[in-house]
């Protein structure tokens, strides 16, 4: 029988195939549900993670590591009641109005999630209005917010304030993208800034904690 | 094929802070170290500094032509005033970087550009999200040359610029930008295209090699503009010997040129 450090090695190793055949034979095999996401797919992300934080792995190879833990966690979630699924929080992500670059922040929403995090990602283009409803809708920890164009960045300010007037102080908003410094953060009024996916989900870690 | 010279750009650390101490010399060597390189554009970019932008283009425009004498410079901001002001003390015949197809920023710099003879990048990006697929550039390019044509700007000014996006974020990114170079080229007969590299390697190591392969790869297609650090020598040489080796120079004579001056090694 594999071992969950077993599962975990897969997921390292993006083999999404292998990772699902192995968690069937875990689950078949009776290992303790919430074990084979924690111990063994959320594990073995947790050292991705770590290795692009180093430079030591790279873009492509954390998204199908983050494909395989993700379709493993899909097979075990019909064993777990939903409130004994694990998060680490909720997060809420969205590009800024006027701005239609999403990678960066898909990046953001793979590496939380694969920390743990529960992820809402409300897409690109949008404005102070739509992330405040979002926030009443989805109830987040922490709002992110993405923006790659200096000419776009400035709604982050407007959102925050938003945010502020509509009396959602309580939730942590952070910022991030190509053209954002800690400098910028500051003078929005952001309660935190990352300069990478990695350290995003550090950032996030330590607001909460 | 246009170089245009991509180190005068704000978001650049070095450049960034010499705007902010205007350090003019530090920005006239930028400029005149790309002249020599062979950039035929000097690119100036200061969107990080709100408020501040249309003064330090200005000033940026003036430098930059001070040092090379007169080299035109390609002025890079989505702001119709910046743009207006820089080019109010911008001699000779700028281009624009950019026009694209999202409603705000091509009803800002249209006017700017109509019926004039600066040259001008046409950004394959709609309000619609940015174009995944070959067809889906084709169909804003299509959109974008027709507006400029219909404003009176002649399509040996136009250069379109299909949009890079980064492999390492899906396999077939690198192969639909290179469609998109053939098809746009091949179905407006005597329009540019034009992109910058960076784009392409995000996410991988060893990016320079990527962008240095990826430029050859493009010319291959017909791409005939590229916003690139001229001072890459082995990115200014794959570019000659790619010309070469399509036909795009006669008896080899670039290449020979390039070869007798030392760029080849």
């Amino acid at each position: 029988m594999p071992t969950l450090e077993d599962l975990s090695k897969c997921v390292i190793k993006g083999n999404v195939a292998k990772t699902k055949k192995m968690t069937q034979v875990l689950i078949d095999e009776g290992v303790f549900p919430l074990d084979i996401i924690n111990k063994g797919l959320i594990a073995g992300m947790g050292v991705v993670g770590v290795r692009f934080k180093n430079a030591e792995m790279f873009v492509p190879e954390v998204m199908v590591a983050a494909k395989a833990m993700s379709q493993g966690i899909e097979m075990v979630k019909p064993l777990i009641a939903e409130s004994d699924m694990p998060s680490a929080g909720k997060v809420l992500l969205g590009t800024v109005k006027g701005d239609l670059h999403d990678i960066g922040k898909n990046l953001v929403g793979i590496m939380l999630e694969s920390s743990g995090y529960t992820v809402i990602d409300i897409g690109i283009d949008k404005s102070p209005d739509d992330f405040v409803q979002a926030i009443k809708e989805h109830q987040p920890h922490i709002m992110g917010m993405s923006a790659l164009l200096t000419t776009t960045m400035l709604h982050m300010k407007d959102t925050i304030e938003l945010m502020k007037e509509e009396g959602m102080g309580h939730v942590k908003a952070i910022v991030g993208g190509a053209p954002i410094s800690q400098d910028f953060a500051d003078e929005v009024g952001a309660d935190g800034f990352a300069p990478d996916a990695a350290s995003a989900v550090d950032l996030c870690n330590s607001l909460l904690n | 094929m246009l170089i245009v010279g991509e180190l005068i750009n704000a978001s650049r650390k070095a450049i960034g802070e010499a705007i902010k101490a205007q350090d003019a010399e530090k920005i006239k060597k930028a400029a005149l170290d790309q002249r020599e390189a062979g950039a035929d554009y000097i690119d100036v970019n200061a969107g990080i500094f709100v408020g501040k932008e249309a003064d330090y283009l200005t000033w940026l425009v003036k430098l930059a032509q001070e040092s090379t004498d007169d080299a035109p410079c390609c002025i890079d901001s989505p702001d119709p005033k910046a743009i207006e002001q820089a080019l109010s003390v911008h001699r000779g015949t700028a281009m624009i970087n950019s026009i694209s197809l999202e409603k705000d920023r091509y009803e800002a710099i249209m006017p700017i550009i109509a019926g004039t003879d600066l040259r001008v990048a046409a950004l394959c990006m709609s309000d619609e999200g940015m174009p995944e697929t070959a067809n889906e550039r084709l169909a804003i390019a299509d959109k974008l040359i027709n507006g400029l044509l219909k404003n009176n700007v002649s399509l040996d000014n136009i250069y379109v610029d299909p949009l890079v996006q980064p492999v390492s974020t899906k396999d077939t990114f690198g192969l639909e930008f290179l469609d998109a170079v053939e098809a746009i080229m091949t179905e407006f007969k005597g329009v540019h295209t034009i992109c910058g590299l960076s784009n392409i390697s995000y996410g991988l190591p060893v990016r320079k090699a990527i962008n240095q392969n990826f430029a050859v790869l493009a010319v291959g297609r017909g791409l005939d503009g590229l916003i690139i650090n001229p001072l890459d020598k082995q990115m200014m040489a794959n570019i000659i010997i790619a010309e070469t080796l399509i036909g795009r120079d006669n008896y080899c004579s670039n290449y020979l040129t390039a070869y007798r001056s030392g760029k080849i090694e």
